[in-house]
């Protein structure tokens, strides 16, 4: 289900569809005033994000002529061709982008029920030999990035891999880091990150909602990390 | 989806879409440099077959490997079967040996089922004798989406398929029938009336015994195998005369609207159901359908077994 909620009882160790999620059944605190989701970033934060990133890969890359931007189902991939439309604009040369999916390398399958398989769709360049750059949304234990670099291992050899996202929420339980980094968010374990997107979700914002959260706009969040 | 497969008929239309999308991508790791997952590590699957079959089991056994699972395959000649072991002490020989899921192919219609009741993991029918034959419905269907530039979540609504040749024997048609139905396919069976159940009446379909009338009308020609093994009675007057009438030539090809598609679930059996020129000719899906089966097969296992484990 790459792009529900997590059902539940399951454990989402790693998430790769912008909700990480909250704590345990230990109690949430019954939602009152302050309840409510903070915006942490709007559309237009975003959108400048988006935009220092890409200029930060073009810079790093040196030009970014041997990049191939991979998304993350399901947020990370209009991340991925978001970031190529603004490095195409400023290189004027088009870049590669397509996603990868990362439900058949995922370290907690047994744990709930088989999932939808994302789309995997890799420039027709390959990436041997190419700096990939993996794009998600949320970067939290770092086991979704895990997964990915065990599927990149399955398609080719590339130069490097580095790590973009939009938001950094922490806690990592591998040791794993973004090269590239919209947001850094200091957030507790029972918080919730959720990122929309004009693509998936009909407008652009992170929020933050705090453990417990009554109204959720999609589905309920009820997973609990190992 | 249900812990096992047994038949066509248990799949919901969601069910069935989630498996062809899941054989869409899964499609493409056949591509990829490296032609394998790790997904079903450490999981055993036993392909148990007491009927022949190349196809069937050399696809499921390559669907399993390419997920990354064990592949015991338990040929009936040679085992203890053939000293007259029953099913059941069969089936809990695999339950000791820790099969996750079993694959199996049997004379008798129902054997998938009886062995189902006594084993914890999944069963996967490979074909029960005149009964379900539901992968092969399904990588049917998948051919057909496919040919005709369907995409992940859209069904087979408004495409005419007619199945032509021995329906009675054939579990091929008969899963194809109940699942080609529920993805929204207009079914239409066309066999000589000795070679037609006789409970046809209950099935989603239209019956017909003329060929030449139904081909103009047709998208999709799926050709059964006469079954030489399963005829113990005379069902027509020679093989020549069933050619004539019910077997695809090329002048009857040219019959076909312009897109159409002939298909074969194999072995065929040339120059008896279809010519051989038929088979080869360009509108013949026959070897797509073969790499197909290891997608949907793949598909299957990944469902049944890539998730929690049932029961639990």
């Amino acid at each position: 289900m790459a792009h529900a909620a997590h059902p539940a009882g399951g454990q989402p160790g790693i998430t790769g569809d912008g909700v990480t999620a909250p704590g345990p059944t230990g109690g949430p605190p019954a939602p009152g005033p302050q309840a409510h989701p903070k915006t942490v970033l709007e559309a237009a934060e975003i959108g400048r994000a988006l935009t220092r990133i890409a200029h930060e890969i073009i810079e790093r890359t040196r030009g970014a002529e041997q990049v191939v931007l991979l998304g993350i189902p399901t947020r990370g991939v209009p991340l991925a061709g978001r970031l190529a439309g603004r490095i195409t604009q400023v290189e004027g040369r088009p870049v590669p982008h397509g996603s990868l999916d990362i439900t058949m390398y995922r370290d907690d399958l047994r744990l709930r029920p088989a999932r939808r398989l994302g789309p995997t769709e890799v420039p027709a360049e390959g990436i041997d030999g190419k700096t990939v750059v993996l794009v998600d949304d949320v970067l939290y234990s770092g086991r979704t990035v895990r997964a990915a670099l065990d599927a990149l291992n399955d398609l080719g050899r590339p130069l490097a891999v580095q790590l973009a996202v939009l938001v950094d929420r922490g806690h990592r339980e591998l040791p794993i880091r973004a090269d590239y980094v919209g947001k850094n968010l200091p957030t507790s374990q029972q918080e919730v990150v959720r990122v929309l997107l004009a693509e998936t979700d009909g407008e652009d914002a992170v929020l933050l909602e705090p453990a417990g959260a009554a109204a959720r706009p999609r589905g309920g969040v009820t997973g609990r990390r190992r | 989806m249900n812990r096992h497969l047994i038949s066509a008929a248990d799949l919901s239309k969601q069910d069935t879409l989630l498996i062809l999308d899941t054989a869409e991508e899964l499609a493409r790791v056949a591509d990829r440099p490296i032609k394998k997952l790790p997904t079903l590590r450490g999981r055993t699957v036993v392909n148990l077959f007491f009927e022949d079959s190349t196809r069937t089991r050399i696809s499921f056994e390559a669907a399993a490997k390419r997920l990354s699972a064990d592949v015991i395959n338990f040929a009936v000649k040679g085992s203890s079967v053939a000293k007259g072991e029953s099913l059941k002490d069969t089936a809990l020989t695999l339950e000791a040996m820790g099969a996750d899921a079993v694959v199996v192919r049997h004379s008798a219609s129902g054997a998938p089922h009886r062995l189902a009741g006594w084993l914890r993991g999944s069963v996967i029918n490979a074909g029960d004798g005149s009964h379900e034959h539901p992968t092969q419905a399904l990588l049917d269907a998948f051919t057909i989406r496919r040919r005709f530039g369907r995409g992940a979540g859209e069904a087979l609504d408004g495409l005419r398929v007619t199945i032509v040749g021995d329906v009675l024997h054939s579990r091929v048609a008969r899963s194809n029938v109940w699942l080609l139905h529920l993805l929204g396919a207009e079914v239409t069976l066309i066999a000589p009336p000795t070679l037609l159940p006789v409970a046809i009446d209950g099935w989603p379909c239209s019956v017909s015994y003329d060929l030449d009338a139904a081909l103009p009308k047709s998208d999709v020609v799926m050709m059964l195998r006469i079954q030489q093994e399963r005829m113990n009675a005379a069902y027509f007057p020679s093989v020549r005369e069933y050619s004539r009438r019910y077997g695809l030539d090329t002048a009857r090809l040219g019959q076909l609207p312009e897109d159409a598609i002939v298909m074969h679930p194999g072995p065929m059996n040339r120059g008896v159901e279809i010519a051989a020129e038929v088979a080869d000719s360009p509108r013949s899906t026959i070897v797509e359908q073969v790499a197909n089966g290891v997608s949907v097969r793949m598909a299957v296992l990944y469902l049944l077994l890539g998730g929690l484990e049932a029961g639990k």
